[in-house]
C-alpha cells in the first residue's frame, strides 16, 4: 500500500517539476511547483515526519509560493514565446550537465544499495511536535534564535529593496 | 495517528453531507434574516416559507450560460472556484463534533487547520488573474492581501489557546474547555480570533474583495453560472466552517458551561446526542451572528482593513499570547 | 516497505531537474523557483535520513532550511522587482549592464 502511494506521489513530483520548467507561462510554473510542494509534503508523511509535512504546506504553499505568485501577477510578465524552438548548445549542455550530476547521484547511492530498509520504529515518537519542540528548543536555542534574526533581517532587506522613492524633483533656481 | 475505524467513515460522511447542506440554508436564512432586519418579507413563494428557494436558486445557476472571458486562461479560470470549496471541506477532517465523535485525530491538527486555511488564497488569486480583467485581479489580490494579513493574528489567537490544552490535537483542545470555556480564560484571543475569522471569510464588514462602488463584482467579476455557485457555495461554507472553529477554539466545543462542575456523567446515546446538539447549536448561533453582522456594520475602508489587521491585532496577539504564557507558566511552577 | 534507496533517487531526480531548469531558462522568476525546487529536494533526503536512523536532528535542520528559504524568497523577489523597474524585463540575458 505504502509503496503504491509513494510511487503515486513520486511520479506526481517528477511530473510536476518537469513542467515547472518546460511550461512557457510563469504563473503555470509557479502552481506546477505548489503542485509539487504539496506531494513533497505527502512524501514527508510517509516518511512519518508529520510536522515538517504541514509546515512544508504551510511555508512554502501557503506563503513563499503566494508571494511568488503576486509577483508575477503584479508585473504581468508575458508568457515566453520561444522556450524551445530554436535549438541552441544550451540546451544540450545544460542537459548533459544536469544529467551527469544525476548519473553521478545515482552510482554514489548505488554501491550502497540496501543500507536501511526499513524506517525506524523509534519514528512514531520522534516525528510529532513534542518531540520536535523539545530537541530545537533545547539543544538548537541559539540557532533558532539567528534564525528569527535572519528573518527579521530578511523582512526590513526587502522592504528597503522594493521601496521605491522617486527623489523629488526640486524647483529652486530654474 | 490512530487507525482509521468504521466511525470515521460515519462520521466524515455524515460531516459532509451536513456541511454541503448548511450551506444551502445558510443562504436561504440569509436572504430572510436580512428581510428580518430590513423589515421585508423575504423569498417565500418556493414551497412552505420559501424553504425551496435554494434548491431554485441552484437550478437557475445551473441553466445559466457559462461564459469564460476570450483572453483568460481558460483551465485556470475552471480549476480555481473549486479550491475553495475543497479546502473548506477539508477542513471537516479534524474538528470533533462530540465526545469520540471525529474523523480523525492528528497531533498536528491545529496546524493541519492553518495550512489548509492558508491554501485557500489560491482560489480567489488565481480567479482574480486568470479572469484578464482589471476588476478580477483587483479583487483578486485585496482578497489575497487580506486573508494573507488576518492569518497572523488568527494563528496567534490559536497559539494562545494551545497554551491551556498543551497539545496542538483538536480534539484536547476541544477536551481542555470540560470545566472553563476558552472564552472566559483568553478573552482578548476570542475577540481577535472572532474577527479575524470574519476576514478570513471575507465576510461584512471586511468584504472590500466585493465592494461593489469600486470593484464591481471583484474577484467573481466574470463568473458566471455554476463557477459562480461555487464561490457562493465556498462562501456560506467558510461562514459554516468560521462558526464550528470559533465554538471549537474558544466557546467549548461540545461542552456545555462549566460542565465538569455540574453535569452527572451521561453514557450511550444520550451523550451522543447532547454533544452534537449543543455542538450544533452554538454553530448555528455563530452563523446567525455572521448574518447579523453582514446587516448592521458598514464596511471598512481598504486601508483601515490592514491598518486593523497589522498596527492593531497582531501586536495585540502577540501581547496577548506573552502574557497568558507566562501567568500560566507562573501558575504551574509557583502556585 | 520502500527502502532509502527510493527516496534518494526522488530527491536526486528532482534535484536535477532543479539544476537543468536553472541552466536552461532566462526568465528570473523561474530560475528563482527552480532553486526552490533544488532545495526542496535536499530537504526531502534530510528527512528520509532522519527517518530511516530514527533521529530529530535531520528534521530540525529542514525546519532551518524552511526559515532560511523564506527568508530568500522575500529578499529575492525584492531584487527581481527592482530589476524590473530598471529595466522592465527579468530575463537574465538582459541583465548586463554594470552601470546605467
Amino acid at each position: 500500500m505504502i509503496s503504491y502511494i509513494f510511487i503515486f506521489l513520486a511520479i506526481l513530483a517528477v511530473a510536476s517539476a518537469l513542467a515547472v520548467v518546460i511550461s512557457r507561462n510563469t504563473v503555470n510554473s509557479a502552481l506546477f511547483l505548489v503542485l509539487t510542494m504539496v506531494a513533497l509534503a505527502g512524501v514527508y508523511l510517509l516518511l512519518q515526519a508529520q510536522f515538517v509535512a504541514v509546515i512544508q504546506v504551510i511555508v512554502y504553499a501557503g506563503a513563499i509560493m503566494v508571494l511568488f505568485l503576486f509577483v508575477i501577477m503584479l508585473l504581468n510578465l508575458d508568457a515566453e514565446k520561444s522556450l524551445f524552438n530554436k535549438l541552441r548548445v544550451k540546451y544540450f549542455v545544460a542537459f548533459i550537465f544536469g544529467v551527469a550530476v544525476l548519473a553521478q547521484i545515482l552510482y554514489s547511492m548505488g554501491t550502497v544499495s540496501n543500507m536501511l530498509p526499513e524506517i525506524s520504529p523509534q519514528m512514531a515518537q520522534i516525528g510529532t511536535v513534542e518531540a520536535i519542540g523539545d530537541v530545537l528548543f533545547k539543544e538548537y536555542i541559539l540557532p533558532f534564535h539567528i534564525v528569527a534574526l535572519l528573518l527579521t533581517a530578511a523582512a526590513t532587506g526587502a522592504l528597503l529593496i522594493a521601496q521605491h522613492t522617486i527623489n523629488p524633483v526640486t524647483e529652486k533656481n530654474d | 495517528m490512530e487507525p482509521v475505524t468504521s466511525t470515521s467513515y460515519i462520521v466524515l460522511g455524515v460531516a459532509l453531507f451536513m456541511l454541503l447542506n448548511s450551506a444551502a440554508l445558510a443562504v436561504y436564512f440569509e436572504r430572510r434574516i436580512a428581510a428580518f432586519i430590513q423589515n421585508r418579507v423575504g423569498p417565500n413563494r418556493v414551497g412552505p416559507l420559501g424553504l425551496f428557494q435554494p434548491l431554485a436558486d441552484v437550478v437557475k445557476l445551473l441553466l445559466k450560460e457559462d461564459v469564460t472571458p476570450t483572453q483568460g486562461y481558460r483551465v485556470i479560470h475552471t480549476i480555481a472556484p473549486v479550491i475553495p470549496v475543497f479546502t473548506a471541506l477539508m477542513t471537516a477532517a479534524v474538528i470533533p463534533f462530540g465526545e469520540g465523535l471525529y474523523v480523525t485525530d492528528i497531533n498536528t491538527g491545529v496546524l493541519y487547520l492553518l495550512a489548509i486555511t492558508s491554501l485557500g488564497v489560491y482560489g480567489v488569486t488565481l480567479a482574480g488573474w486568470s479572469s484578464n480583467s482589471k476588476y478580477s485581479l483587483l479583487g483578486g489580490l485585496r482578497a489575497a492581501a487580506q486573508m494573507v494579513s488576518y492569518e497572523l493574528p488568527l494563528g496567534m489567537a490559536i497559539a494562545s489557546c494551545i497554551l491551556f490544552s498543551q497539545s496542538l490535537s483538536v480534539v484536547d483542545v476541544a477536551n481542555s474547555q470540560e470545566f472553563w470555556w476558552n472564552i472566559f480564560r483568553n478573552p482578548i484571543g476570542a475577540v481577535i480570533f472572532v474577527v479575524a475569522t470574519f476576514a478570513e471569510a471575507n465576510r461584512t464588514p471586511f468584504d472590500l474583495v466585493e465592494a461593489e462602488q469600486e470593484l464591481v463584482g471583484g474577484f467573481h467579476t466574470e463568473y458566471s453560472s455554476m463557477k459562480f455557485g461555487m464561490f457562493f457555495l465556498a462562501e456560506y461554507m467558510h461562514v459554516m466552517i468560521g462558526s464550528m472553529l470559533i465554538t471549537t477554539f474558544f466557546f467549548g466545543s461540545y461542552h456545555l458551561p462549566f460542565a465538569g462542575y455540574w453535569l452527572p456523567e451521561i453514557t450511550g446515546m444520550w451523550k451522543v446526542i447532547l454533544d452534537v446538539s449543543v455542538f450544533t447549536a452554538k454553530t448555528v448561533f455563530f452563523a446567525f451572528v455572521f448574518i447579523w453582522v453582514r446587516w448592521t456594520i458598514p464596511r471598512f475602508k481598504y486601508n483601515q482593513v490592514m491598518k486593523l489587521g497589522w498596527k492593531k491585532m497582531l501586536p495585540l496577539s502577540i501581547a496577548n499570547f506573552m502574557v497568558l504564557a507566562v501567568l500560566i507558566y507562573a501558575y504551574y511552577n509557583f502556585l | 516497505m520502500i527502502s532509502i534507496d527510493w527516496y534518494l533517487a526522488l530527491s536526486a531526480v528532482l534535484f536535477c531537474i532543479g539544476i537543468i531548469g536553472v541552466l536552461i531558462r532566462k526568465n528570473a522568476i523561474v530560475i528563482f523557483m527552480c532553486v526552490e525546487l533544488m532545495l526542496n529536494a535536499v530537504n526531502l533526503s534530510l528527512l528520509s535520513f532522519s527517518s530511516y536512523h530514527g533521529n530529530v536532528d535531520g528534521q530540525i535542520l529542514v525546519f532551518f532550511s524552511l526559515a532560511v528559504a523564506a527568508a530568500e524568497a522575500v529578499v529575492g523577489l525584492a531584487i527581481i522587482i527592482a530589476i524590473f523597474r530598471n529595466n522592465l524585463s527579468v530575463d537574465v540575458s538582459r541583465i548586463n549592464l554594470l552601470r546605467w
